[in-house]
């Protein structure tokens, strides 16, 4: 336990009257609301992101994850249906599978050998009637009583889903229309994995939320691309907040410039970009949608965000791995169609992004930043009118801070705050 | 069977590099390797799945003094050290000019208030051009034994 958790105030949290321009510190560091976050967001009315589908194309394959801290097991069973379900055996709690990914015909626990299908049910225990008449279960028990502790499933745009409560709507219902078009955009292609990575953040899970919507930042502190002098007239976007306020989409585009009859009639339809770099390879790209936008961001309630950068596409998923430590996945996908030269261009642009990404790499230490800084100040609150007091959709700015308002009106309805 | 002379230049190499990021001589970096070359961090899984991403990838000796220069003018990070530990070399005749080697390693980092910690591990497979007056890598492709990384990779492997 360190010092900040025995002094934390023990009263009832209350927001701040200001609302969602005030976000108390006491949120990043109390034991006990970290405590009701997995109960009421976790397994609560949200989908979570589980894995991605291509983890497990065939009958039989399983990968573990999290939702929250609690770990979650999804599957394809020989029908070819995706199930998920607690990785915990029901017998004593034992962990069912350790593996990150694989294939099975069933799930056995390893400590009693209760064996269960790939949905779940339970299938068989050892020594049930005993051993030699003697020993084994009851004769009331029923195997159907016992079971891994079932999640309900959707897979959208090849991402698997999952929820533990009956009052979640359909994953294109709980997003809303625009932020599930813009999904299709970017993931409504057959994908390829290109690899994963993953970075442990020393902050709460709700700081990196709050980053990833953080328009105001992108400049000031990711100063790579002005260091280089990094120039295509990227026009400055705008941001779209669901009607929820629960997701967002913050977006660049390319200057109307790009699109003049001179360029069109030269067929340039490649992005150039004058640089100051020795190695301008790392800035090889090629425009890949008629919409014009070369970047975004598009962070999902509570845990996910989908980046389209230039032409890096990154499913992330943080976990929350305590209330001061978080671990961030790099999920970097293509298309199944890409040639090899559009593969090397995306494997290249890794360096822009993730735990190295020399555009972003200040953000594995900034939340940080933050959480040390508010320690001991529990009672204290951070103040968010930059663009504003509400949490609206901001068209021809991206100097705001709507869309973490839009994440702090969500979380404030789904706990009660 | 290499000759002993040509083992003792590829070990001071290896150490020399080592002993250039130790010291936070990182503008010397790029000078070890050659004009075109290959350097980029893979972890194990990744590289065992035969995934192409990286977490970094530079395919030119301009990328790494860009590299370097972002990280002295661009990049915002902590103040950090590394401290690198090599295991003894295993090399072998690669053709083309080219010696292969596989060297494991340790990095400890150590953060301005002293949190030391062990930051890395992995090993380093290199191919190493000895055709020049001075030893260059071709390829430094470094192979991570975990998928994760604490807060950031900025100073190179």
């Amino acid at each position: 336990m360190t010092l900040a958790v025995e002094n934390a105030p023990t009263e009832p949290f209350v927001w701040p009257e200001e609302g969602i321009t005030r976000i108390p510190y006491r949120l990043f560091a109390d034991p006990e609301i970290y405590a009701m976050e997995q109960e009421k967001i976790f397994r609560g009315p949200v989908w979570n992101f589980l894995c991605m589908e291509f983890d497990i194309p065939e009958p039989g394959d399983f990968k573990t994850t999290f939702v929250g801290e609690t770990p979650v097991v999804a599957t394809r069973d020989r029908h070819g249906d995706v199930h998920a379900m607690v990785n915990r055996c029901a017998h004593k709690g034992a962990l069912v599978c350790l593996q990150n990914k694989g294939n099975a015909k069933s799930l056995t626990c390893v400590y009693h050998s209760w064996n269960y299908g790939l949905d779940g049910k339970l299938i068989g225990l050892a020594f049930k009637n005993g051993v030699g008449g003697k020993g084994g279960m009851p004769d009331d028990f029923d195997m159907a009583a016992h079971r891994l502790e079932p999640l309900r499933t959707e897979v959208f745009c090849g991402m698997v889903f999952g929820t533990f409560s009956e009052a979640t709507p359909p994953v294109e219902d709980y997003l809303g229309k625009t932020m599930a078009d813009f999904v299709r955009r970017n993931l409504g292609r057959k994908l390829k994995p290109l690899g994963m990575q993953s970075q442990i953040i020393h902050n709460n899970w709700k700081l990196y939320a709050e980053n990833l919507r953080d328009a105001y930042h992108a400049t000031l502190l990711h100063t790579f691309y002005t260091t280089f002098k990094v120039n295509r007239l990227d026009m400055d976007g705008g941001i779209i907040i669901a009607p929820s306020k629960w997701h967002h989409i913050s977006y660049a585009k390319r200057a109307t410039f790009d699109e003049s009859d001179e360029y069109k009639k030269a067929e340039v339809h490649s992005a150039k970009y004058e640089s100051k770099l020795e190695g301008p390879q790392l800035l090889a790209t090629w425009d890949e949608f008629e919409d014009g936008i070369t970047h975004s961001i598009q962070a999902f309630f509570p845990n996910l965000c989908i980046h389209f950068t230039l032409n890096s596409l990154c499913v992330r998923h943080f976990l929350p791995r305590g209330q001061d430590k978080t671990e961030l996945f790099w999920i970097y996908v293509g298309y199944e169609d890409d040639t090899p030269e559009e593969t090397e261009k995306r494997v290249m642009q890794v360096n822009l992004t993730g735990s190295a990404g020399l555009v972003s790499m200040e953000d594995g230490c900034i939340n940080n930043f933050v959480q040390r800084g508010t320690k001991g100040s529990e009672d204290k609150r951070a103040f968010m009118e930059m663009g504003g007091r509400d949490a609206e959709s901001s068209e021809n700015s991206r100097a705001t801070e709507a869309a973490i308002r839009g994440f702090w009106t969500g979380y404030r309805q789904i706990m009660g705050f | 069977m290499l000759e002993p002379a040509l083992r003792k230049r590829l070990d001071d190499l290896q150490t020399d590099y080592a002993h250039a990021i130790d010291d936070d001589r990182l503008e010397a970096w790029p000078g070890f390797f050659r004009e075109a070359c290959v350097y980029k961090i893979v972890t194990r899984e990744n590289h065992q799945a035969g995934m192409p991403m990286g977490i970094l990838y530079c395919n030119s000796r301009g990328m790494l003094s860009d590299r370097v220069l972002a990280l002295r003018t661009a990049n915002i990070y902590e103040p950090h050290t590394y401290c690198h530990i090599l295991s003894r070399s295993r090399y072998e005749d690669a053709g083309g000019g080219c010696v292969a080697g596989r060297t494991n390693f340790q990095v400890i980092r150590t953060m301005e208030d002293g949190e030391m910690s062990l930051f890395a591990a992995g090993k380093y497979l290199d191919r190493i051009d000895i055709s020049g007056p001075e030893l260059k890598f071709a390829e430094r492709l470094i192979v991570l034994e975990s998928r994760r990384i604490d807060v950031l990779l900025g100073i190179p492997l």
